[in-house]
């Protein structure tokens, strides 16, 4: 368990022979222990870039991040990230990409097997333990995705978009899955997305960031009494506060598309 | 199949000189002849060590460089002019040199195949591995694993099937240049025969020498395949 915060930080690609590109802007954020926070962003805001700086993938050009008040300067299994693109080791079958970070650190096979098998079951694999990556479906390659980061046990999960490349149908059950994972242990949840409806589903508390350089412009905090479920959406709290995302969102991608 | 049965018909309906194209029981024979007077095997197991030792030692200083060309940037910097300046000179115009360097022996032929493999397996080997997608790696590092985990653990085996390919490909270059080496300069292995074939006008052997490599390539081939059958089942997934 632990906390995350971002401190004024900015990044800023150097492309040669071109303009400086401005990703993030003096953007400054906490997210407290066991929060599931939500970034919105339309696409290209920088999000994906802020997951980064805080994976340790990347370095901020000013500021800074922390995780429990320490800095962050290289990647570390305390900070689990769940990507966009499949990033299942294609040579490993089910069962071996989930016990992946656990070998690294030299869990006894036995142990891990075990951790692994849970896992398996917790996303609804079983049986799949042999397969190979290349013989899963979209949805079940993120659901992999999502059993080999939490088997690492790590404190804080970063996920990039990772329902972004599923059928909606697939998506709303990916969704659900994942609320019911977190249920179990509540650890901090940073997920980045351009959905909005994944936005409050997910979310307790929403960040809506701006087009680049990206900014925070708006928290929306999200409270549901009871599970949350795909029927939310419908419900006349969740459309007041999308219309109040979608519009602001709507500014920032014309202002956006008019650069 | 079909060149077999048009190889008959040329020779036997008496289409073509035997002289120039000996019909297959001529050259059957003559294989026969030189398997049991023992010139064959000899000529054939100088070759097999020569390629041999040159394509490994290519290979296992090629595979590692390459892919640490393809992903570290300073690796990248420091050998990739030679090794592309090394590349385009082609490693027949060396055989002299080689020649008078270290002479027409075993030394010389692996040398041959050495630069005429190593320099090209390693830009291909470097291409694979900078293919490689970067998200694997960044997963593997917000999994916990070091620079040198990564490398063992997940560049390595995400190149395998590339690197497979590559030397299956540059294997069949190597064949091309150790025989031109033969043919140059030397007093044993296939080219040799070859080349001792035409001088004493028996096209039969020269047949019989280039049936022999054919043979030997499509059994290294057919290796190559097997290795990445029973190693690597999963790079065959679509």
């Amino acid at each position: 368990m632990a906390s995350l915060s971002i401190k004024n930080v900015s990044l800023k690609f150097s492309a040669h022979h071109q303009a400086d590109v401005i990703a993030l802007d003096d953007l400054s954020l906490e997210i407290p222990d066991g929060q599931f926070a939500v970034i919105v962003g339309p696409s290209g805001c920088g999000k994906s870039s802020l997951l980064y700086l805080l994976a340790g993938l990347k370095e901020p050009t000013s500021g800074e991040c922390c995780i429990d008040g320490r800095l962050i300067e290289e990647p570390g299994p305390d900070r689990g990230m769940v990507f966009q693109s499949y990033t299942l080791f294609p040579w490993l079958t089910v069962q071996k990409n989930i016990e992946f970070g656990p070998r690294l650190r030299g869990m006894p096979q036995i142990e891990r097997e075990t951790r692994a098998k849970e896992h398996i079951s917790d996303v609804g694999l079983g049986g799949f333990e042999n397969h190979y990556p290349n013989q899963l479906s979209g949805g079940m390659r993120q659901r992999v995705a999502l059993a080999r980061t939490f088997a690492n046990n790590p404190d804080v999960l970063l996920m990039d978009e990772p329902f972004g490349a599923l059928d909606s149908q697939t998506r709303a059950v990916m969704q659900e899955l994942l609320l019911d994972i977190w249920n179990k242990d509540q650890k901090t949840v940073l997920f980045v997305t351009h959905d909005i409806d994944e936005a409050l589903l997910l979310g307790d508390k929403v960040f809506v960031m701006s087009s680049r350089p990206g900014r925070i412009i708006e928290t929306i905090d999200v409270e549901v009494s009871g599970p949350r479920t795909i029927d939310l959406i419908t419900s006349e709290y969740f459309i007041s506060r999308k219309k109040r995302i979608m519009a602001l969102l709507h500014d920032e991608v014309i202002a956006a598309m008019q650069l | 199949m079909l060149l077999f049965l048009g190889w008959c018909l040329a020779t036997y309906g008496g289409f073509i000189n035997h002289n120039f194209l000996p019909p297959p029981h001529q050259v059957a024979n003559a294989f026969i002849d030189k398997l049991f007077d023992g010139s064959l095997l000899k000529h054939i197991g100088v070759s097999l060590v020569e390629i041999y030792t040159g394509f490994l030692l290519a290979s296992v200083f090629a595979i590692p460089l390459g892919i640490f060309m393809g992903s570290f940037r300073i690796v990248a910097a420091a050998i990739e002019p030679v090794v592309n300046f090394v590349r385009y000179l082609p490693v027949t115009s060396m055989i002299p040199l080689l020649i008078l360097w270290i002479g027409i022996g075993l030394e010389e032929k692996v040398a041959v195949i050495f630069i005429g493999t190593f320099f090209q397996q390693i830009v291909m080997v470097a291409d694979v591995s900078a293919r490689v997608p970067r998200e694997l790696l960044d997963a593997s590092y917000t999994l916990g694993a070091t620079r040198s985990q990564v490398v063992s653990r997940v560049l390595f085996p995400a190149t395998l099937p590339g690197i497979m390919d590559t030397l299956r490909v540059t294997m069949g270059w190597a064949w091309t240049f150790l025989v031109v080496a033969e043919l140059v300069a030397a007093d044993s292995g296939l080219g040799y025969m070859i080349l001792q074939a035409m001088r004493g006008f028996h096209p039969d052997v020269i047949f019989v020498g280039i049936l022999v490599i054919g043979v030997l390539g499509l059994l290294t081939d057919t290796f190559f395949k097997w290795l990445r059958n029973h190693y690597l089942p999963w790079a065959n997934l679509h």
